[in-house]
């Protein structure tokens, strides 16, 4: 039972994420406020499923021409060490701290997403896919 | 100089977006994104590109996690074969509604979310 409840909680995110939307960021939540499943475990998972999926969609890209990979060490390399940074930060935050913290930073991020669908409604034939992924 | 101040934009994205998906454990493509297409690359180049950056990102960041103990194999086996099938069936519906309400949807369900993750 359990386990069918987060392959319904995968998929919903999964159906986003493979729109282009952040999977993430609903799975997260589902997980946590439906499931029951402490905040860091929600997020340890989130990261480990994404990376079968990126490794797939980077292949599509590819042999699709989309990639443009001049200067991305500059942005990828900073963000790698940050990301390890803050990952060790947040081992030491209690899971209650950092589930307010991630709606914080969901509030925020869907306020932007707003403004962006807004924006590309108002615009008519942009067609632009907003400004959300993985 | 321009080409120090395009090595410091894109030195500042990654910061943040690092930043991002350390904290949260997700939500690095969320704003890697925009941020590219804020250094000139086209929006689908710069979904495409973000992929990139977020797949080393996250691999790092995952490792954290795991040696901090955050792993439990049933969870990770159901949402793995979850999002698999539900990205398959997403990326298939991306061409079935327009990008705006879907964006607009996807705004409102995020933040009725992040309100009852702070209450």
């Amino acid at each position: 039972m359990r386990f069918l409840v987060y392959l319904c909680a995968g998929a919903a995110g999964g159906v986003l994420g493979g729109m282009g939307m952040g999977g993430g960021c609903v799975l997260i939540p589902i997980l946590t406020v439906f499931c029951g499943v402490p905040q860091h475990l929600a997020q340890s998972v989130n990261l480990l499923t994404f990376l079968p999926m990126a490794a797939v969609s980077l292949c599509v890209h590819a042999k699709s021409g989309l990639l443009d990979a001049r200067g991305v060490l500059w942005t990828a390399v900073p963000a790698t060490l940050l990301s390890v940074a803050c990952g060790l930060f947040v081992q030491g935050i209690p899971g209650g701290a950092l589930r307010v913290g991630f709606g914080a930073f969901l509030c925020l991020l869907s306020l932007y997403q707003a403004v962006t669908g807004v924006k590309s409604l108002r615009g008519g034939r942009e067609k632009g896919r907003g400004a959300a992924a993985g | 100089m321009a080409a120090i101040k395009t090595i410091a934009k894109q030195c500042g994205a990654g910061l943040v977006t690092g930043a991002v998906n350390g904290l949260f454990g997700g939500g690095g493509g969320m704003v890697v994104v925009p941020l590219l297409q804020a250094c000139g690359r086209p929006p689908l180049v710069a979904h495409a590109t973000a992929i990139l950056i977020i797949l080393p990102v996250c691999m790092a960041s995952a490792v954290v996690y795991l040696f901090g103990g955050w792993f439990d194999a049933e969870l990770f086996l159901a949402v793995g074969l979850g999002v698999l099938a539900g990205g398959a069936a997403g990326a298939k519906l991306l061409g079935a509604i327009t990008p705006a309400a879907a964006t607009l949807v996807f705004a409102a369900v995020m933040f009725a979310a992040g309100v009852r993750m702070m209450l």
